[in-house]
C-alpha cells in the first residue's frame, strides 16, 4: 500500500508503522480508539445534541471493514443521537468499491459517497501517483447509486505538472456525464514535505502555472454550470439539494469534533488539533487521556478572520453591514473590476463573480488588512 | 638597540626641529602600510611586545576590515641612527589611501617632509599611489622609494624597482627592500628616513602657526585636533585661534600620541601632536586650517585651506519608517567626525521620509552608509548616487540640481556637469577593454603612458556621472580585477542630459528618476521598466510601467492582472493554517508601499535600486 505523492493528509502506511498485522485487525483496532474518543467528547460537550452531519475522510477510509464503520456509527448515534435527516459521508478510492462493498457501507447509514476520480488522464493519475483505474470510477458511481446512495459526489484535481487544458476538458466532461449530484474540483496545492515537493524542487516536474490554472477553474465553472451543478463554494458545485451539509459547517463556523489521530476540532472558538501519530493517540487513549496536542482559544479578531475568510468561499457570502466603513471603500474597486457580483452588492452581500472566485484571498486580504 | 626608551628620548617643546624627521607612507590598500607601521611601532619600541595587535593606528572596525586607513594618525618614534649614532624623533603620518580623501591626504603631505612610497612588488604600482605620488612631488616632499613583501613568493623586485625608478628619476638600486611582514630590511628604512629627509625649517620666535591635518570627534574629549607645527610654539596655556573662522578657543590639552595620547608641555617647531580645545564638531576645527595664538596672531596663514565639497549625493531612507529620528541622530552624531558629510531632510513619495547627503566620493558614501548601519542598527534603501549639475533655464536663471527630483521642468537652455581627469594603471593587455569601457562612458582619451614593458598608464576625461554610475566595478570586472583608478575633478562641461522618469500605473516614482546622458535615456528605461516588471508582483488589475522624459514615454512593460490568488482547500485542519498565514501576510502588508494603487513591496524598490555588483557584494559578503 501506498501514499499518493501530493498527499499531505495525516496518513500512514502499516509498513510505515511497522504494524505486520491484517489490515482487517488494524481496522478493528483503530475504530475501538476512535469509539474511545467519542466516548470523551460526549463527556467534553454533554450540551452537545443529536449529530446532523458525520463525514469519513482524510484517507482512503473504504479500506476500513464496513462493520468497523457500523460499529463507530452506532457508537455515535447511541450517545449523541441522529439528526433525522443526518448527513452521512465517506470518502473513496473507486479501486476499493465493488457492488457489494458499497451495498455494506450504505447498510451502516451512510448515505453519501465522495469518490476519488482526479482525473481521466492516465499521465496525470501517474504524476499524482494514483493507482486507480479510471475506468472503475463509472462502474464505482453506478454501484453506489444501485446500492443506494442518495448523494454521489467525485472529486477532481487540475493543475496537475503535465495536464493540458484538453486533458481537462476530458475529465470534467467524463465527470458531468456521471450520475452524480457534486463536484468538488481542486487546484492542485504542491504541499511542503510531499514527494511532489521534491520532484519539483529537485526540477523533475515544472510547477503548474497560475494563468493556466485560471483558464482551468474558468473552464470547469462554465461546463457545470452548463450541466446543472452550481458552485456554493469556491472549489464545490451541486445540483439542487446536493450541497455537502458537512462542509458547509466549516465555512459557517459551526462546532464540529474530528475523531482520529492529527483530527482537529472546533467548539465554541476554541480549537484543537490530536496528536498526530497513531501510536501516541493510542498510548493516550489506553490510558485513558485527551489525545489533543494542542489548542488555542480563538480572540475576537481572529474569529473575525476567520469569519471573513469562510464565508466569502461562500455563494451566500458575507453580510455588508458586518463590515467596517473603510473595507467596504476598498471593496468597490474590486464591484468596478467586476470582481464581486454588482447586484449582490447592491442587495448588502459580498459575493465573489468567477473572476473574483480566482482572486478570493487577496479580496480577504483587501477586507482585512 | 637603536630604539630608545620613551622617556630618555628628546621630549615634546624640547626637540631641536633638527632632530625631528616628519613623514608618510604613500601606499595602496593591501600593499602592506599597516603592516609597516606595526613593524616600525614594534622595532622602535613604542608599543611593548605584549600589546602589539595588527594594524595598530586603525582605530576602526571598518578600518580594520576593510584594511583601509579612512583618517589620518600621528605617531612619535623616538630613534637611533644607525648610521651617526644620534637621537632623532620621527613623526610618522599616516595618509587616508582613497581618491574621495585627496584633500585630507594633500594636508597630510604639507605636514611632512618626505614620503615614503610603499609598492607591493607582486603587484606593482596602483593608480591613486600614483595620483599620491604626484601630490607628494607638487608638495617637494623628498620620496623614499620601498618595495614591500620581499618574502612573497610572487614578488618580482627587479621590475618593479625599474617601474618606481622610471616613476621618481631614481637608480632601481635606490629602492628599498622590505617585509613589513618578516621586519626584513625596516631598520634600514628606519635609518634612510633619518639620512635622507630634511629636517622641518621654522621660525621659533614668529607668531604660532599649526597646520591641521586632520580633526577626530571622541566620545569622551570631544574634538582631538592633529596638528604640524610650523612655527612658534603651543602651549597649554595657551588660547589658540582658527584662521578661517577668527573663532578663539580655550586649549585644554597639547601632547604627542605615541601611540597613546600623551599630554606634553607643548609642540615646538616641526613638531606633530594632538590639541584638545573643547570643540564638539570637526567642522569647527577643520582640515586644512591654520591654529594660531589668540595674543599673538599670524597675519599669513598657511597655504591650502579648502572647504571640503560634495560631489555625488544620494537619499538614505530608513527601511521602517518609524528609524527616521534614529537615522536623522545617527547622521548628527557621524557629522561630529566627518566635515565633508552633509545632509538635509528629504521625502519621497515611494520610499518616505529620509536624508539628501552629500558625500566627496563612492567610497565615502559607502563608508557612511555602513557605519549608519553598523554603529546604530539601521536598515537603510539608498536611491542612486547623483552628481552636481548646473542647469540654466532659457530665461537665463541657473539651478544647481543634486537630486534628479530638483530637475527643472521649463525649458531649459543647457546643462553642465562635473567632469573629472580619471586615470587608470593596468596590464597592457587589458587597453582596449578600458578604452571601450571608457569611450561608453562619454570618455575623452588624454594620453597613455607604458609605466614598464607590460603595464600602462591610460587617462581620459569623463564625466563624474559615468564614473559614479558603476564605472569601477565595471573596469574591475573587466579587467579581472587588474587595473586600478585614480580620478580628480577638473571642472565642468556642457552635457546633452535629460530626465528620465519611471511611472507605474500613471504614477510618477520619483525614486527611479535619473539624470542621464540623452543617447542613454532608452537604455535606462527599458533596464529599470523591464526590471520592474520582474520585482513587482501581480496586482488585481493589470499595471503599465512607463519610462517617460517629459511627456515622451520611451519604454513601456506591462504587468498582467493576477488571475488567481486563492487557496483551493479550506476545511477543518486548514482553518487555522490559513488564519495563521493571514496574520503574517498583515506584517507583510505594513512593508508594502503604495504608489497610487499598486501596491509594491518594499524589496523591490531596494532590487530595483541596486545594480548588479551591490548583489555581488553583498553575497561575498554573505559568504565571508
Amino acid at each position: 500500500m501506498k501514499r499518493c505523492g501530493y498527499c499531505d493528509f495525516n496518513t500512514y502506511t502499516p509498513a510505515e508503522l511497522q504494524i505486520t498485522s491484517e489490515l482487517s485487525e488494524i481496522s478493528r483496532s483503530y475504530i475501538d480508539l476512535l469509539i474511545d474518543e467519542a466516548k470523551l467528547a460526549r463527556n467534553q460537550a454533554p450540551q452537545a445534541g443529536a449529530i446532523p452531519t458525520i463525514f469519513f475522510g482524510g484517507g482512503t477510509p473504504t479500506l476500513m471493514e464496513p462493520s468497523d464503520l457500523a460499529r463507530i456509527l452506532q457508537e455515535l448515534k447511541a450517545s449523541f443521537g441522529f439528526a433525522p435527516d443526518i448527513e452521512i459521508t465517506i470518502e473513496a478510492n473507486p479501486d476499493t468499491l465493488s457492488l457489494e462493498k458499497l451495498s455494506q457501507l450504505r447498510a451502516t447509514g451512510i448515505n453519501r459517497i465522495s469518490v476519488g476520480m482526479q482525473s481521466t488522464s492516465p499521465h496525470v493519475l501517474k504524476v499524482l501517483d494514483r493507482t486507480h483505474n479510471p475506468a472503475n470510477v463509472g462502474s464505482a458511481v453506478k454501484w453506489a447509486r444501485e446500492a443506494g446512495f442518495e448523494h454521489v459526489s467525485v472529486d477532481l484535481i487540475y493543475g496537475t505538472p503535465g495536464e493540458s487544458l484538453a486533458d481537462w476538458e476530458n475529465t470534467l466532461r467524463e465527470a458531468i456525464a456521471l450520475d452524480i449530484d457534486h463536484i468538488s474540483a481542486y487546484a492542485l496545492i504542491v504541499e511542503a514535505g510531499t514527494k511532489l515537493a521534491a520532484q519539483v524542487k529537485r526540477g523533475e516536474v515544472e510547477v503548474p502555472d497560475d494563468d493556466l490554472m485560471a483558464d482551468k477553474y474558468l473552464l470547469a465553472d462554465q461546463l457545470f454550470s452548463a450541466a446543472g451543478f452550481e458552485w456554493y463554494e469556491l472549489s464545490n458545485w451541486a445540483k439542487p439539494e446536493g450541497e455537502c451539509r458537512h462542509n458547509i459547517a466549516y465555512w459557517q463556523g459551526r462546532n464540529w469534533w474530528g475523531l482520529g489521530p492529527g483530527a482537529h476540532s472546533h467548539i465554541d472558538g476554541k480549537r484543537w488539533w490530536n496528536v498526530k501519530h497513531p501510536a501516541t493517540y493510542r498510548d493516550r487513549l489506553l490510558a485513558g487521556e485527551f489525545p489533543a496536542a494542542d489548542s488555542e482559544i480563538l480572540t475576537a479578531t481572529q474569529i473575525e478572520s476567520e469569519r471573513v475568510m469562510l464565508e466569502i468561499r461562500l455563494r451566500s457570502g458575507i453580510a455588508r453591514s458586518s463590515l467596517d466603513a473603510a473595507a467596504i471603500d476598498r471593496l468597490q474597486s474590486y464591484v468596478a473590476g467586476a470582481q464581486l457580483d454588482a447586484q449582490s452588492w447592491a442587495d448588502g452581500l459580498v459575493v465573489l463573480t468567477q473572476t473574483g472566485r480566482l482572486i478570493a484571498d487577496r479580496i480577504v486580504r483587501e477586507i482585512l488588512l | 638597540m637603536p630604539a630608545i626608551e620613551l622617556s630618555k628620548a628628546p621630549q615634546p617643546a624640547a626637540t631641536n626641529p633638527a632632530q625631528i624627521r616628519n613623514f608618510c607612507i604613500i601606499a595602496h590598500i593591501d600593499h602592506g602600510k599597516s603592516t609597516l607601521a606595526d613593524r616600525m611601532l614594534g622595532i622602535t619600541e613604542v608599543v611593548e611586545q605584549r600589546n602589539m595587535r595588527a594594524q595598530y593606528l586603525d582605530r576602526m572596525d571598518i578600518e580594520r576590515e576593510r584594511g583601509i586607513t579612512i583618517k589620518s594618525q600621528a605617531v612619535r618614534l623616538p630613534w637611533r641612527s644607525g648610521i651617526d649614532g644620534q637621537e632623532y624623533i620621527l613623526n610618522m603620518i599616516d595618509t587616508p589611501g582613497h581618491v574621495d580623501f585627496t584633500y585630507e591626504v594633500s594636508r597630510s603631505l604639507a605636514a611632512c617632509e618626505g614620503a615614503i612610497l610603499l609598492v607591493d612588488c607582486a603587484q606593482g604600482i596602483e593608480a591613486q599611489t600614483l595620483a599620491n605620488l604626484y601630490l607628494a612631488m607638487e608638495n617637494n616632499l623628498t620620496i623614499i622609494p620601498v618595495l614591500n613583501k620581499i618574502d612573497l613568493p610572487a614578488a618580482q623586485p627587479e621590475k618593479f624597482a625599474a617601474e618606481l625608478a622610471k616613476l621618481i628619476g631614481c637608480e632601481p638600486e635606490d629602492c628599498l627592500r622590505v617585509s613589513g611582514k618578516t621586519g626584513d630590511g625596516v631598520v634600514e628604512l628606519l635609518d634612510q628616513i633619518v639620512a635622507q629627509i630634511p629636517a622641518p625649517v621654522g621660525d621659533a620666535n614668529a607668531p604660532a602657526r599649526a597646520l591641521i591635518f586632520d580633526s577626530v570627534y571622541d566620545t569622551y574629549r570631544g574634538v582631538v585636533t592633529y596638528v604640524r607645527v610650523v612655527d612658534g610654539h603651543l602651549s597649554p596655556r595657551d588660547q589658540i585661534q582658527m584662521f578661517s573662522t577668527g573663532v578663539r578657543h580655550e586649549m585644554l590639552e597639547v601632547g604627542v600620541i605615541s601611540p597613546e595620547p600623551v599630554a606634553s608641555k607643548g609642540l615646538g617647531v616641526g613638531e606633530v601632536g594632538y590639541v584638545i580645545t573643547g570643540v564638539k564638531d570637526v567642522r569647527q576645527s577643520r582640515v586644512g586650517d591654520t591654529i594660531t595664538t589668540y595674543n599673538n596672531p599670524t597675519k599669513v596663514a598657511l597655504a591650502g585651506y579648502k572647504d571640503p565639497k560634495p560631489m555625488v549625493f544620494s537619499g538614505l531612507f530608513p527601511l521602517d519608517g518609524a528609524d527616521y529620528p534614529l537615522l536623522r541622530e545617527a547622521l548628527d552624531k557621524l557629522q561630529l567626525n566627518d566635515a565633508a558629510l552633509v545632509f538635509e531632510p528629504e521625502s519621497s513619495a515611494a520610499l518616505g521620509f529620509g536624508f539628501r547627503c552629500g558625500f566627496l566620493g563612492l567610497l565615502h558614501m559607502e563608508i557612511v552608509r555602513e557605519r549608519l548601519e553598523r554603529e546604530a542598527g539601521l536598515s537603510l534603501i539608498s536611491t542612486a548616487p547623483s552628481v552636481v549639475y548646473h542647469v540654466f533655464s532659457d530665461d537665463g536663471k541657473e539651478m544647481t540640481v543634486t537630486n534628479p527630483s530638483e530637475f527643472p521642468d521649463g525649458k531649459i537652455a543647457s546643462i553642465m556637469e562635473p567632469i573629472v581627469r580619471a586615470t587608470v594603471l593596468a596590464p597592457s593587455e587589458f587597453i582596449g577593454t578600458i578604452m571601450e569601457l571608457c569611450q561608453e562612458r562619454r570618455g575623452t582619451l588624454l594620453g597613455m603612458d607604458y609605466l614598464s614593458e607590460d603595464r600602462v598608464e591610460i587617462r581620459y576625461t569623463i564625466p563624474l556621472a559615468e564614473i559614479v554610475f558603476d564605472f569601477f566595478d565595471q573596469l574591475k570586472s573587466r579587467t579581472k580585477g587588474y587595473a586600478s583608478l585614480d580620478y580628480e575633478p577638473i571642472g565642468e562641461a556642457e552635457g546633452d542630459l535629460v530626465k528620465v522618469d519611471i511611472l507605474l500605473q500613471g504614477e510618477h516614482v520619483d525614486a527611479f528618476s535619473a539624470i542621464v546622458h540623452k543617447d542613454k535615456a532608452y537604455a535606462y528605461g527599458v533596464m529599470m521598466t523591464s526590471k520592474l516588471r520582474e520585482l513587482i508582483p501581480r496586482q488585481q488589475f493589470e499595471v503599465p510601467i512607463q519610462a517617460a522624459i517629459g511627456s515622451r514615454i520611451i519604454a513601456r512593460e506591462s504587468i498582467r492582472a493576477i488571475r488567481k490568488d486563492v487557496l483551493a482547500k479550506c476545511y477543518g485542519g486548514d482553518i487555522s493554517r490559513k488564519r495563521k498565514l493571514l496574520e503574517k501576510q498583515k506584517e507583510g502588508k505594513k512593508r508594502m508601499k503604495m504608489v497610487g494603487r499598486v501596491e509594491v513591496p518594499q524589496e523591490a524598490f531596494i532590487a530595483a535600486l541596486t545594480t548588479d555588483a551591490d548583489i555581488d557584494k553583498a553575497k561575498a559578503k554573505a559568504k565571508s
